[in-house]
């Protein structure tokens, strides 16, 4: 008999059964849930279908971060009603505005290890697999059924295989790893499929770069994606958290339905063209295509080494277009501060704007008008993503975005910091 | 035997084209959700669109973020089946949780036009004299779409205790 994928182990674990194969219709009890902004319309579906009181409430994390500071008043009722909610509940983790992106803030807080199953109402859930967690996002309901029962329904996914090989070049990030494999294997690539990374690439990226890839795996279409725990995850989990864990790894013969390898060795800067995360080129095909904005943040490309890659292409330097940067936490808007990589980029005429979700998906903090094209280390671009249906969006590592910046059109970044 | 009238897209819909994501925290009455449903890939769709009208699509419907009005809006619009070449995880499982049928269907969107009607019948998508089958939900999956989704589900079991 074959061996056992990752999601194989970590759902026949959350499930509480011995083992579990692909296709096997299980009820998962998740380690934690969470969501955001959408918390409260989640309590009308869970309050409408009779229950009272959420089953684990330890176990449940609510971060403002989809719209903070709450742009309107609407934005402003929604955050009310969700404090008194978690204040009613005594729900174990939550985060008030400011505090960042919930992927990113439950990370940092030590609140999910290897092996555990996380579940969020939020498609980027994909996320945690850069723990050696499987994380998958889920629907509202989804989620008031979880605080009600604790578990939900999840038929257990085929999984897919990606090797990455080679150390990536300088000026290229994680990112471009992620828009490769996109372009490569397109929006569609990784349907309803636990992404399992292998290879010598992975112990080369930093606890920075490593969220990126799994994070974007959600443009794949994937469940969940999931790289090996290694050394640096447990150096940084030891920091943040006393709770013990047992990783989990796939089995040597594991089965998998689908592989592709990549050796990222002599990796381009990749971009993605308007309007999907897949129509990728190389960098070199978009250059010289007009900007009127920037944007640094997300889930995917707002941690502290994607300011720091910014700062190191505007220090000294006046930008063109608009710059916004928007940390994707407190902690990395402090260490920023601290060690003037802030002060770098205010100079050189960015915008700095309260750790959150910001202008991804269109709610506030730097919208484009019609006919505006923005570049972006987010990782949607699909038509209307940022408010307005006629305003194109190009994706791409922090180098690429702040370079852009500074030149006001799409440029490759040696132009600049040469 | 149920007939169905079609409105017909391609693949990689992804849900801000389905529902935008500028609306997902002040919109909340279905009325004003379903008014805005797909709105940036088919602005005429909202008018148009009656109760068992059905959506016919190409691969990976319903791609990208996962929130629920990508669903919500067109079932509150009259939309209770969708049928795709393939559908993103999330999205399925989104429809089976608001008692959407979502059928997996090869072939049909290449063949069906908008206005198109269709014929359900005996586990059959019938369109044009071709039969199409209907793929088989497991037992515990089909039980929610059976109760109506998982909120009415959890409505029975929440009376019952």
């Amino acid at each position: 008999m074959s061996g056992y994928t990752f999601a194989e182990k970590a759902l026949a674990r959350a499930a509480g059964v011995s083992s579990a194969r692909a296709g096997d219709v299980l009820d998962i009890r998740p380690d934690l849930i969470f969501s955001h902004d959408n918390t409260a319309a989640i309590r009308k579906i869970f309050l409408g279908f009779g229950a009272k009181r959420i089953l684990h409430p330890d176990r449940v994390a609510i971060t403002l971060d989809h719209a903070v500071p709450a742009p309107t008043t609407l934005h402003a009722q929604n955050h009310a009603e969700i404090r008194a909610w978690v204040a009613e509940q005594g729900i174990g983790h939550f985060f008030e505005v400011g505090r960042g992106i919930c992927h990113q803030v439950i990370s940092e807080e030590g609140l999910i290890l290897p092996s555990e199953v996380i579940f969020g109402s939020d498609s980027h859930t994909t996320h945690f697999g850069w723990l050696g967690a499987f994380g998958m996002g889920v629907g509202r309901t989804e989620m008031a059924a979880l605080w009600a029962t604790g578990e939900l329904w999840l038929a257990v996914p085929q999984a897919m295989k990606i090797t990455l090989t080679g150390r990536l070049p300088n000026g290229t990030t994680a990112k471009d790893i992620a828009l490769r494999i996109l372009r490569d294997l397109s929006v569609q690539g990784g349907q309803y499929r636990s992404i399992e990374f292998f290879g010598d690439t992975i112990s080369t990226l930093s606890i920075d770069e490593r969220p990126v890839i799994p994070n974007m795996m959600a443009e794949f279409g994937a469940m969940n994606a999931y790289f090996p725990p290694d050394e640096t995850v447990f150096n940084f989990l030891r920091a943040r958290t006393n709770h013990s864990y047992t990783p989990l790894y796939p089995d040597n013969d594991a089965v998998y339905e689908a592989e592709y390898a990549l050796d990222v060795s002599d990796l381009a800067p990749q971009i993605a063209l308007p309007n999907q995360p897949d129509n990728v080129v190389d960098l070199d095909q978009a250059i010289g295509t007009p900007i009127q904005q920037a944007f640094i943040g997300t889930c995917t490309g707002g941690r502290y080494e994607d300011l720091v890659m910014a700062a190191e292409v505007v220090r000294g330097k006046k930008i063109r277009s608009r710059l916004i940067v928007i940390p994707a936490s407190a902690d990395v808007m402090l260490r920023a501060a601290q060690t003037g990589v802030l002060a770098d980029l205010i100079s050189a005429g960015a915008s700095i704007a309260t750790p959150g979700c910001g202008p991804c998906m269109g709610n506030h903090l730097g919208v484009p008008a019609s006919d505006e094209a923005s570049i972006s280390t987010g990782s949607r671009n699909f038509k209307g993503r940022m408010g307005t249906t006629d305003a194109p969006i190009y994706l791409a590592n922090a180098y690429v975005v702040a370079a852009s910046a500074v030149c006001g059109m799409i440029v490759h970044p040696d132009e600049v910091m040469s | 035997m149920s007939e169905h009238r079609c409105f017909v897209y391609g693949d990689n819909i992804n849900t801000d084209l389905i529902f935008a994501g500028k609306y997902t925290y002040t919109l909340r009455t279905p009325e004003e959700i379903a008014s805005h449903a797909l709105e940036d890939l088919d602005p005429t769709f909202a008018q148009t669109v009656q109760q068992g009208d059905v959506i016919v699509a190409g691969r990976n419907w319903g791609s990208g973020s996962s929130r629920e009005q990508g669903v919500t809006s067109l079932k509150w619009s009259g939309v209770n089946i969708i049928i795709a070449e393939s559908f993103s995880g999330l999205y399925f499982r989104n429809c089976i949780n608001q008692g959407v049928h979502p059928i997996v269907c090869a072939g049909l969107s290449e063949k069906v036009k908008r206005g198109d009607t269709i014929r359900i019948e005996g586990g059959y998508i019938i369109h044009d004299g071709e039969y199409y089958a209907i793929p088989p939900l497991s037992p515990s999956v089909q039980a929610i779409l059976d109760a109506g989704g998982l909120a009415p589900m959890l409505a029975k079991r929440f009376a019952n205790e």
